[in-house]
C-alpha cells in the first residue's frame, strides 16, 4: 500500500516539474510579454497544484499516521494552498496583463521582430 | 525501490533550476512588465519549494510560512500592477 | 428578514467560519493530558470575534439565493474545468517546445449576458486557465470581455462555439 502511494506521488511530482519546466522555457522562448504570460499563467498553476497534491497524498498515507494532532491537520493547510493558487494565480496574471494593456504596450503580431 | 527523500531533493533542485530560468527573464527584461511577471513566477515557485523543504527537513512549521508567502506574493503583485497602471497606489 | 437581524446573522456566520479556520490551522485543541487547551482556543475566540465584527459584510452580502443547488452545479463545472486545464497545459507545452512555435496572437472582444460578480470572476479565471486565451479586461456593467488569444482556433472556441459561456450561465442560471 505505502509503496503504491510512493509511486503515485513520484508520478505526480514528475508531471508537476515537467509542466513547470515547460512554463519556464516558454517564459524564455516566446516573443513578447503577452504570449509569455500564456506560458506562465497556465503551466505554473497546474504544475504547482500537481506537486502540492502529491505531497498531500504523501502526508495522509505515509507521513502523518501516529503523529500529533497539529501535524495531522497539515493536509487542510495544503488544501487551502491549492484553492488559493487556483484563485490567485489567474487573477495576478490578469492584473499584470490589464496594467500592461492600459499603459499601451503593443501586442506582438506574426512577422514582427522579437521584443 | 527508490527512496522518497531522493525524489523530494531532485524535485527541489529542478524547481531551483526553473527559478534561475525565470531569473534570467527578470534581470534581462526588456521593460518593467516582463520583470514583474517573472518575479511573480519566482514567488509562486517559492511557495512549492517551501512546502518541499518542510518535508525534506521534517519541519511542519514551513507549511505556515508557505501559506503566508502565497498571500504576500499575491498582494505584492496586485500592488505592483496597480502602481504601474495608475502611477499611485492609493486613489482617493 | 429585517436589516438588523440580517447583520447579526452575517456576524454569526463570519464568526463560525473564522473560528473553524483558526481551529483547523492551529491544531492546538486538546492538551497532551487530554483537557481542553483553554489558552489557544480562547485566543481563537477573541480573534475571530474581532474579525467578525469588523469585516462581516465582506463574507455575507445577503443577496444569495438557492446557494445549495448553485454550489452543487459549480462543483460539477469544476470537474470539467480541471480537464480543460490539463488540455491547456499540453497545448502550451506543444506550442512552446515546437521548433517553429505555431503562434499567431490576436485580441478579441465579446459580450455575455452574465452580471453577478461571482459569475464574472468564474468566467474570467476559466478563460485564463483554458487553452490559448487570457482575459485582459472585464467591464462588469456591460458584461464585455477583452481577451488575448494565442492563435485563431482558441479564439473561435470563445466567439463562435461559446461552450464555456453557456456552461457558466447554466451554473448560475443567468441565461439571457
Amino acid at each position: 500500500m505505502v509503496e503504491l502511494i510512493v509511486v503515485i506521488v513520484t508520478i505526480l511530482l514528475a508531471a508537476g516539474v515537467f509542466f513547470m519546466l515547460s512554463g519556464a522555457i516558454g517564459l524564455l522562448r516566446l516573443p513578447d510579454f503577452y504570449t509569455r504570460l500564456h506560458a506562465t499563467g497556465k503551466c505554473d498553476t497546474l504544475g504547482e497544484v500537481l506537486i502540492i497534491f502529491g505531497l498531500l497524498l504523501y502526508h495522509i498515507f505515509v507521513y502523518s499516521p501516529g503523529a500529533e494532532l497539529s501535524v495531522q491537520l497539515v493536509p487542510v493547510k495544503l488544501l487551502f494552498l491549492i484553492c488559493f493558487i487556483f484563485l490567485a494565480n489567474p487573477t495576478a496574471t490578469h492584473a499584470i496583463m490589464k496594467a500592461a494593456y492600459n499603459t499601451g504596450l503593443k501586442p506582438w503580431k506574426k512577422g514582427d521582430p522579437r521584443m | 525501490m527508490m527512496d522518497i527523500d531522493t525524489v523530494f531533493l531532485a524535485v527541489g533542485l529542478l524547481i531551483v533550476v526553473t527559478i534561475f530560468l525565470a531569473l534570467y527573464r527578470a534581470t534581462v527584461g526588456p521593460e518593467v512588465f516582463n520583470r514583474v511577471a517573472a518575479i511573480n513566477v519566482i514567488g509562486t515557485k517559492t511557495i512549492v519549494l517551501l512546502v518541499l523543504i518542510g518535508y525534506i527537513f521534517e519541519r511542519p512549521l514551513f507549511f505556515d510560512i508557505s501559506l503566508l508567502y502565497a498571500l504576500l506574493n499575491f498582494i505584492g503583485t496586485l500592488a505592483f500592477a496597480k502602481y504601474l497602471e495608475r502611477g499611485e497606489i492609493w486613489s482617493s | 428578514m429585517s436589516d438588523n437581524s440580517g447583520k447579526v446573522f452575517g456576524i454569526a456566520v463570519t464568526f463560525c467560519a473564522m473560528f473553524l479556520f483558526w481551529l483547523l490551522l492551529s491544531g492546538y485543541i486538546i492538551t497532551p493530558e487530554g483537557k481542553l487547551d483553554v489558552i489557544h482556543v480562547g485566543a481563537g475566540i477573541i480573534c475571530s470575534a474581532i474579525v467578525a465584527l469588523i469585516s462581516h459584510d465582506l463574507l455575507v452580502t445577503g443577496k444569495e439565493e438557492k446557494i445549495l443547488s448553485k454550489s452543487f452545479r459549480f462543483f460539477i463545472y469544476l470537474g470539467w474545468e480541471l480537464w480543460q486545464i490539463i488540455l491547456a497545459n499540453f497545448d502550451v507545452t506543444y506550442r512552446v517546445l515546437h521548433p517553429k512555435m505555431p503562434i499567431d496572437p490576436l485580441i478579441i472582444e465579446f459580450e455575455t449576458p452574465l452580471r453577478s460578480d461571482f459569475a464574472l470572476v468564474t468566467l474570467a479565471n476559466s478563460i485564463t486557465l483554458t487553452p490559448g486565451t487570457i482575459t485582459i479586461n472585464v467591464d462588469p456593467a456591460k458584461g464585455k470581455f477583452l481577451v488575448h488569444a494565442i492563435a485563431q482556433a482558441p479564439a473561435d472556441a470563445l466567439t463562435v462555439d461559446k461552450t464555456m459561456q453557456n456552461k457558466v450561465a447554466k451554473v448560475f442560471m443567468e441565461e439571457g
